[in-house]
């Protein structure tokens, strides 16, 4: 089974899997015809009997770091739940990384990675055994989880420290790692910057630009957003779950 | 597939029993709080004739508290930021996640529910006769199983709930109760209490084995969807 990896110079390294397939499903399993990351077209999702999304068409290429704008309860954290899968959509239809949400969820929800207000992580378990469960749940070998370590520069000290007396930026870091662990091709992060520092700020925004290097395509909904705009390729403004307008970057 | 979701059940019930081991709520809490239980029992009923006569009942009565606390924690990391969402939305195979679940879920219990026997035969003075110990321990185990599969079912639905904590006992005590009154006769005829023999157990264990193969595929088929809902 083949896939990529990053190195921490942003190269990408492909490495061979020998044994079984993982439980998660990973990149290669992804349609190589394709050059949308996300396709939403006419999409109303429905949050609490209210309508998050009203009928929004979004269009991200592969490879874009694209920042989701607007005021809070726009639908931004709604267009990425319902790009990672777990959000159904109510009319419309979605297309994420060439598979459709409605008949290739499994497939949508492999390759996709989600970090939203909270990281995922067990708290009583140090970032080094976090990341070995997921590698052991994904069938990634000790060295993907050396590398991922590498790539998100967490030293040995906090590596070896319970998740719950991390900083949010080392929190944020592990959450991180875990998606290049998996080899998220389409990675979908809610408020990133959310919590960090400048220093943590800035390397998140280092991160997210070697992942974008390396060819995965990054969407966030974010409220920084001076910040974000100079990290973002493209930003997309929502009002009221529409489209309330966009600019390109560069 | 097969291989895919062992191996998966088996990285998550590692990582609990990890947990638990680390931050020693089961040994440091969950344990004492079930021998405080069985201490509480025998000065509430006062006679050594009555706590022998019921003693499996509020053995296996503790076992069903414990249970919640012990439920409850094991979902409680899970939501605490946001694991099991993580799982869910990377496309995890929830089934292996229940499994998993299961499997940590049934080695606590039976750490307590050993501790409860060894309770109530220091705190009560029932004995235990030879032939009684298989039916003991194979009721045990299938009771266990049962309770473990109701509780990973129910922690589950309950765990992306607000109130959960008071919500889950409204839940799984209901459906607990045939396991509470097979494992209770079961014991009862293992330690011979009220003139039982040991063959009178034996149709208890039958039920308890088909409640808990029932609702460990019951929870193998519904864990996901109920837990993705």
């Amino acid at each position: 089974m083949r896939g990529y990896l990053w190195s921490s110079n942003a190269n990408v390294v492909r490495v061979e899997d020998g044994g079984e397939s993982p439980s998660v499903c990973r990149v290669n399993d992804v349609p190589t015809a394709h050059r949308n990351a996300v396709v939403m077209t006419d999409v109303v999702a429905m949050t609490g009997g209210f309508p998050a999304l009203a009928g929004i068409d979004i269009q991200v290429a592969e490879g874009e770091i694209v920042l989701l704008a607007g005021p809070n309860g726009a639908g931004k954290t709604t267009v990425l739940r319902v790009c990672a899968g777990i959000q159904p959509i109510a009319r419309g239809s979605v297309s994420v990384l060439g598979f459709d949400l409605r008949t290739d969820l499994a497939h949508i929800r492999s390759n996709v990675g989600f970090v939203g207000h909270r990281n995922g992580l067990y708290e009583d378990l140090t970032p080094a055994e976090n990341l070995d469960f997921w590698a052991k749940v994904i069938g990634a070998s000790p060295d993907e989880v050396d590398a991922a370590i590498d790539v998100m520069a967490l030293n040995a000290r906090v590596r070896d420290t319970p998740v719950s007396r991390l900083s949010a930026g080392q929190r944020r870091r592990v959450a991180l790692a875990v998606l290049v662990i998996r080899r998220a091709r389409l990675w979908l992060l809610d408020e990133p910057h959310a919590g960090l520092d400048a220093s943590g700020r800035d390397e998140l925004d280092g991160i997210l630009r070697r992942a974008a290097a390396s060819g995965a395509t990054v969407v966030l909904a974010s409220h920084e957003l001076e910040r974000a705009t100079a990290l973002a390729t493209r930003r997309i403004t929502i009002s009221g779950g529409v489209i309330d307008g966009g600019d390109r970057n560069g | 597939m097969a291989n895919q979701r062992r191996r998966l059940a088996l990285s998550v019930a590692r990582k609990d029993l990890r947990i638990e081991r680390r931050s020693h709520v089961l040994t440091a809490q969950i344990l004492p709080f079930t021998l405080v239980t069985m201490v509480l029992f025998a000065f509430a009923l006062d006679a050594t004739s009555v706590l022998q006569r019921v003693a499996p009942g509020l053995v296996w009565l503790a076992v069903l508290f414990s249970m919640m606390i012990v439920v409850q924690r094991a979902f409680a990391v899970e939501t605490a930021d946001g694991a099991l969402d993580a799982l869910r939305s990377a496309g995890a195979d929830m089934s292996g996640v229940f499994f998993g679940k299961f499997i940590a879920l049934v080695v606590q219990l039976i750490i307590v529910e050993g501790a409860l026997w060894i309770a109530a035969v220091l705190l009560y003075g029932i004995e235990l006769r030879l032939g009684g110990i298989v039916l003991l321990v194979t009721s045990s185990i299938s009771a266990t199983c049962g309770l473990a599969a109701i509780g990973t079912i129910y922690g589950g639905l309950a765990s992306g709930i607000q109130g959960r904590e008071s919500l889950l006992p409204l839940l799984v005590l209901p459906v607990a109760s045939p396991v509470l009154i097979g494992a209770t006769r079961s014991a009862e005829a293992a330690f011979g209490i009220g003139g039982t023999v040991a063959s009178e157990g034996w149709p208890w264990l039958g039920l308890l084995t088909v409640f808990a193969v029932a609702f460990v595929v019951v929870g193998s088929f519904a864990f996901g969807p109920l837990v993705d809902d």
